[in-house]
């Protein structure tokens, strides 16, 4: 009875091909949008965790020279002998490799993702010739070298032992920096007592860029999200309608004696096989988008981050396994309300071709008043929402609430419409495209979601790059920045720059403590540069003139929010007061900042004289002056920074992010028009009874495909109208609420009315372009299976 | 790089394959091996000897404070040779490995130390005696001798004096280890007097008492079937000194020897089976760290117990060193040191 029933409800994909494909395509290609995301997220992910354990990038203090030359091999030996507990390395390039020489005798513990693994030859890492560690990618480019494959080294990293490296490099006896282990010994000599030439650069925990990096992932999970809540949405649409087209084999093989139980069972069991075939295929794909857009990602993080992404693909169990969770779980969800649907009903409930619409109708009471909840406790969120949770609650409510109230917005508008309609046809048709709506529902509600997302994401990415670009120029608004030793080079920058700069800018600062938060204080000098740059987000009305008078201070967004500080609060440094004049924004950073004039910071804090210097002048004379500056004084260009070189390599990133995002959308309004295509091929079969009355009655067929046509179009343009109100709620989700309780810091936003039109421009091309071959089709009907509706009428 | 399986591949193959503890048991071909009678040279014996695999100046000391609280002290440095020759540069195939540690009946203060012997970070010169791992010495003519270690939670610095002669064990310092044969070049000089401050988190405390040093040096100083030790040397009140150990065999039987050292450091060696060590109980990491030790011939039935039962040492290589006080047909104190029981 078991193969009877399975080949019975088989052969309903064999005579339907169309929806088998339907079904297996919409699981895939949900589960490749989601896997695909996931993917290029854990890849980079996982590149960090490479590059970061890679010589504990950042993590620890370091020992250097301070000319930025390489010191001779007796230093560290003479510095190890005085009891200091340092590490050598030497680095240089090598087939434009990065080659990292370490002593993993000295090095501490967990530096370098390498082990050598049971079959490593020790003899051979320490002595002799040598080995490389590398993945895959850069051992190819390295030359011919014993290379020992290992996917944990940093992307374009080649790790080795020191003395290979010095080798390799023509680096014999030299040692580019030492990593200072963060246990010394209780006993040790003074480091000036030995090493005179060294410096040592702390330890870059939590940076700035860092902090931005994160950002930008928190934008990737958000797709990521609102691929999966698009996926699911096609996945029920799916399963629904392959439920609702075999309602007359179900009602038959019951009729027979096949019990309930079994039925379901073998029900579920074949979904699941199709989920897990489907799911397989979508990984796959999923692969496919990721290995596409991975080049473009690893670009922008390289640049973001300063660190390398592999711009190759790993078959990262982490992903392939929940994209295969995904097609289970989405297969599992959406079918458990049909299969529940199938239990109640009565044995031998007929298959009503309007099936669909009629459950539609009972269902869309409890749907509104479902969807005005949702959209009732959003719009509480809105207001209340203040950590991650909620801003996802947030999120999670209005894409929800949305979804389910499309459907009726729709229905209300066409009921409207029809009203006005003035000529019959018209009426015909703004009717007709109502009671079309149930089937058409999920697949526009998968448009919705997709176009909804395409506007909030992107929204996100173009506010973000605007302020980040403000925020370069406020913050970097000097052409060139110094950092000096000492008095005597602070003496020497200022003695040589006045008179060929148009001004320097001491910048000075102490660390503190504002309402128990940690702060940085820096002291400003009067200057229009402030005036000129700062971009307040609040302020009162001169806040740069009683700075500098001394009576107030400007804080960053950060101090203001953790410590509830607004304008005219008085902050308390070194006991004496000043009133908040001005709040900025000040992305990406962890900690608060006060910023007041020179004079109050000479007197609040006489032991600390500035260490680094903004000068003005016309960008072009930058190098120039940097030559001049180290023949003059000695201090030398690595001491220097170069503004522009930084905002060009920060507006690169930002290209590239916006690749990432533009081909993520099209991939998003790829699949909902899918969606569309599928539900109008689903739909056209059952239309013909409605369709064959208006053709008896004179329209031709060309007519009412062209109306079918139309109407695709015209439902796709009523969702857009619908998706944008909802993106921007989405995007202002994301920038105020989640970024805020994320990072601490707010987001404004910027409306790019230009992108959204462009964009509904799409959206309207996809539905045109799938419904085109449905109403082909529909033209094509022969006449002879119009008038067969007549003759079958029940 | 993950120092932790580099150092097991180097010093730790026994897990495995049962070779005996810290690769001692493994057979290189090129490593010069101890023979029978040797003629010790010094000072040059007192340096190293590349050609053969590995080689320690192991150093321990029973020490007293002013009030009388007893602790323990170890400073040791380890040669291992990837290959029997020497060489200049990070390519030397000579390694070096430090362990320090202070022992108090509460805590067991432990550092370690590695280092390539090509660069200068670490070594030993026999004339003058140095030997050396960053900046962690011991120095002199072996009459008198410094001694630092530091780390970041102690340090000490101490001061040896020889009270007696060099002595030799197994026949003149041929040292046999196993029925097969392997045999290692052994002696030492036990009759330190020590003196000097130990530096610990609670502050710093003069300690005086006497240290024990040993030279031991072999290519593969293990049978296969033998997979760590335990050893003893013990300082009798009398002033008569003991040096025992026991080799641990896969078989389930135990290799004793042992010597006895006359208060004038005359010595009697003793074959194996003269010797009985029994373990009498253990700590919580089955340990033992109690121990009947029996040498019929000399009179002595004694219990050797540890003064802090928790003196492992967390180094690459773990193995447990700690004092221990001596009671029975002789009262005294001394060290223990156990392999194997990891």
């Amino acid at each position: 009875m078991t193969r009877a029933t399975l080949q019975a409800l088989l052969s309903h994909w064999w005579r339907n091909p169309m929806q088998l494909f339907t079904l297996l395509a919409g699981l895939a290609l949900a589960t490749a949008l989601w896997s695909g995301v996931q993917a290029v997220n854990a890849e980079a992910r996982a590149s960090y965790d490479a590059a970061a354990a890679t010589l504990g990038e950042g993590q620890y203090d370091r020992l250097v020279q301070r000319d930025g030359q390489p010191m001779p091999q007796a230093t560290y030996v003479a510095l190890r002998r005085a009891g200091w507990l340092v590490s050598p390395v030497v680095q240089g390039r090598l087939d434009g490799v990065r080659l990292i020489g370490v002593d993993p005798l000295t090095a501490p513990g967990g530096i370098g993702p390498v082990s050598l693994g049971q079959d490593g030859d020790v003899g051979a890492f320490l002595t002799g010739e040598g080995q490389l560690f590398a993945n895959a990618e850069t051992a190819a480019r390295l030359g011919d070298f014993d290379i020992i494959i290992n996917p944990d080294v940093a992307p374009g990293t080649a790790l080795t032992d020191i003395g290979v490296a010095q080798r390799l490099l023509g680096k014999a006896d030299q040692i580019d920096s030492l990593i200072v282990l963060p246990a010394q010994p209780k006993t040790q000599v003074a480091l000036s007592d030995v090493a005179q030439d060294l410096t040592r650069q702390p330890a870059q925990g939590g940076s700035d860029i860092g902090r931005l990096t994160d950002s930008f992932h928190l934008n990737l999970t958000a797709f990521g999200l609102l691929s999966f809540a698009v996926g699911i949405f096609i996945v029920n649409g799916a399963i629904g309608l392959a439920f609702e087209q075999r309602r007359p084999v179900i009602r038959t093989l019951r009729a027979l004696g096949l019990p309930m139980r079994r039925l379901i069972l073998l029900i579920g069991a074949e979904l699941m096989i199709f989920a897990l075939i489907a799911g397989l295929i979508g990984v796959a794909l999923g692969y496919l988008i990721a290995a596409l857009l991975l080049p473009d990602v690893a670009a922008t993080l390289r640049g973001l981050y300063g660190a390398d992404v592999s711009g190759t693909l790993q078959l990262r169990p982490v992903w392939w396994l929940s994209g295969l969770a995904i097609a289970i779980g989405g297969t599992c969800l959406a079918a458990s309300g049909a299969l529940c649907q199938l239990a109640k009903m009565p044995l031998l409930a007929a298959a009503q071709p309007r099936a669909l619409a009629m459950a539609a109708g009972k269902r869309a009471k409890v749907q509104g008043v479902l969807a005005f909840l949702l959209l009732m406790s959003s719009g509480v969120l809105m207001f209340t929402a203040d950590g991650l949770i909620g801003g996802f609650s947030l999120l999670a409510t209005l894409l929800i609430g949305a979804a389910l109230a499309l459907p009726l917005i729709l229905d209300r508008v066409l009921a409207a419409s029809s009203k006005a309609a003035q000529s019959v046809t018209m009426q015909w048709f703004w009717a007709d495209t109502r009671q079309q709506l149930p089937g058409l529902s999920l697949a526009l509600t998968a448009l919705l979601l997709a176009m909804a997302a395409n506007v909030g994401v992107s929204t996100m990415v173009s506010s973000f790059r605007l302020t980040f670009v403000d925020f370069l120029d406020q913050r970097l608004a000097s052409e060139l920045y110094v950092r000096t030793e000492d008095q005597t080079q602070s003496d020497a920058l200022i003695g040589f720059a006045t008179g060929r700069v148009d001004a320097i800018l001491p910048i000075q600062n102490a660390d503190t403590d504002i309402l128990g938060q940690p702060t940085e204080v820096f002291g400003a000098r009067d200057h229009a540069t402030y005036r000129d740059f700062w971009v307040f987000l609040q302020s009162t009305q001169n806040p740069w003139d009683t700075t500098f008078d001394g009576t107030t201070a400007v804080i960053n967004e950060q101090l203001a929010r953790r410590s509830q500080l607004t304008l005219g609060d008085a902050i308390t440094l070194q006991g004496r007061e000043f009133a908040v004049a001005g709040i900025y924004g000040d992305y990406g950073n962890p900690i608060g900042q006060a910023v007041i004039s020179e004079q109050a910071f000479a007197a609040l804090y006489p032991g600390i004289s500035p260490e680094n210097y903004g000068l003005r002048m016309p960008a072009e004379d930058v190098p120039a002056f940097v030559a001049a500056l180290e023949a003059a004084t000695g201090i030398p260009a690595t001491q220097t920074i170069n503004q522009s070189g930084i905002k060009s390599i920060s507006l690169a990133i930002f290209e590239r992010t916006f690749t990432v995002t533009t081909a993520l959308n099209v991939l998003t309004l790829a699949v909902a028009g899918f969606a569309i295509l599928m539900s109008l091929l689903t739909l056209a079969t059952m239309r013909v009874p409605q369709l064959a009355p208006a053709w008896a009655m004179g329209m031709t067929r060309r007519q009412i495909g062209r109306l079918e046509l139309l109407r695709a179009v015209l439902l796709a343009l009523l969702t857009g109208l619908v998706a944008l109100p909802l993106g921007l709620a989405l995007a202002w989700a994301l920038l105020a609420v989640v970024n805020v309780a994320a990072f601490g810091w707010e987001l404004p936003m910027y409306l790019f009315p230009a992108d959204y039109a462009r964009l509904g421009l799409f959206a309207l091309i996809a539905a045109a372009l799938a419904a085109l071959w449905p109403a082909r089709r529909l033209a094509r009907t022969p006449p002879a299976d119009l008038l067969k509706v007549f003759s079958n009428e029940r | 790089m993950n120092v932790k399986a580099l150092l097991l591949l180097i010093w730790l193959p026994f897990a495995a394959t049962a070779q005996g503890f810290a690769g001692l048991g493994t057979q290189i071909d090129g490593f010069s091996v101890p023979q029978p009678e040797p003629q010790f040279d010094f000072p040059a014996d007192h340096g190293a000897h590349p050609d053969y695999r590995i080689e320690w100046w192991y150093l321990t000391a029973n020490l007293t404070a002013a009030d009388g609280t007893p602790y323990g002290l170890q400073w040791t440095l380890f040669r291992s040779a990837l290959a029997p020759e020497e060489g200049a540069g990070w390519s030397a195939p000579q390694l070096w490995m430090g362990h320090a540690a202070v022992t108090t009946q509460d805590n067991h203060y432990v550092a370690e130390r590695l280092a390539r012997g090509g660069i200068g970070q670490a070594g030993v010169v026999a004339d003058p005696f140095e030997a050396w791992i960053d900046d962690w010495v011991l120095e002199g003519d072996w009459n008198t001798l410094r001694m630092t270690a530091s780390a970041p939670d102690f340090a000490y610095e101490m001061n040896l004096t020889a009270e007696g002669p060099l002595v030799f064990h197994g026949q003149d310092g041929y040292s046999v280890k196993s029925a097969a044969g392997q045999a290692s070049y052994y002696y030492s000089q036990p009759f330190f007097a020590i003196e000097g401050v130990l530096q610990l988190p609670d502050g710093d405390i003069a300690v005086t008492g006497n240290a024990w040093l040993d030279r031991e040096w072999s290519s593969q100083p293990l049978a296969d079937n033998q997979t760590g030790w335990d050893w003893f040397s013990l300082s009798f009140d009398d002033g008569a000194k003991l040096m025992g150990f026991r080799l641990q065999q896969t078989d389930g039987n135990n290799f004793t020897s042992a010597t006895w050292i006359a208060p004038d450091g005359s010595t009697t060696p003793y074959e194996d089976g003269a010797l009985v060590a029994t373990p009498l109980a253990l700590n919580d990491d089955d340990v033992p760290v109690r121990w009947r030790v029996e040498l019929p011939q000399k009179g002595v039935d004694v219990t050797v117990a540890a003064i802090n039962e928790d003196a492992w040492m967390t180094t690459s290589v773990p193995y447990w060193e700690g004092p221990v006080t001596v009671s029975g047909s002789h009262g005294g104190t001394g060290y223990l040191e156990m392999t194997g029981y990891e």
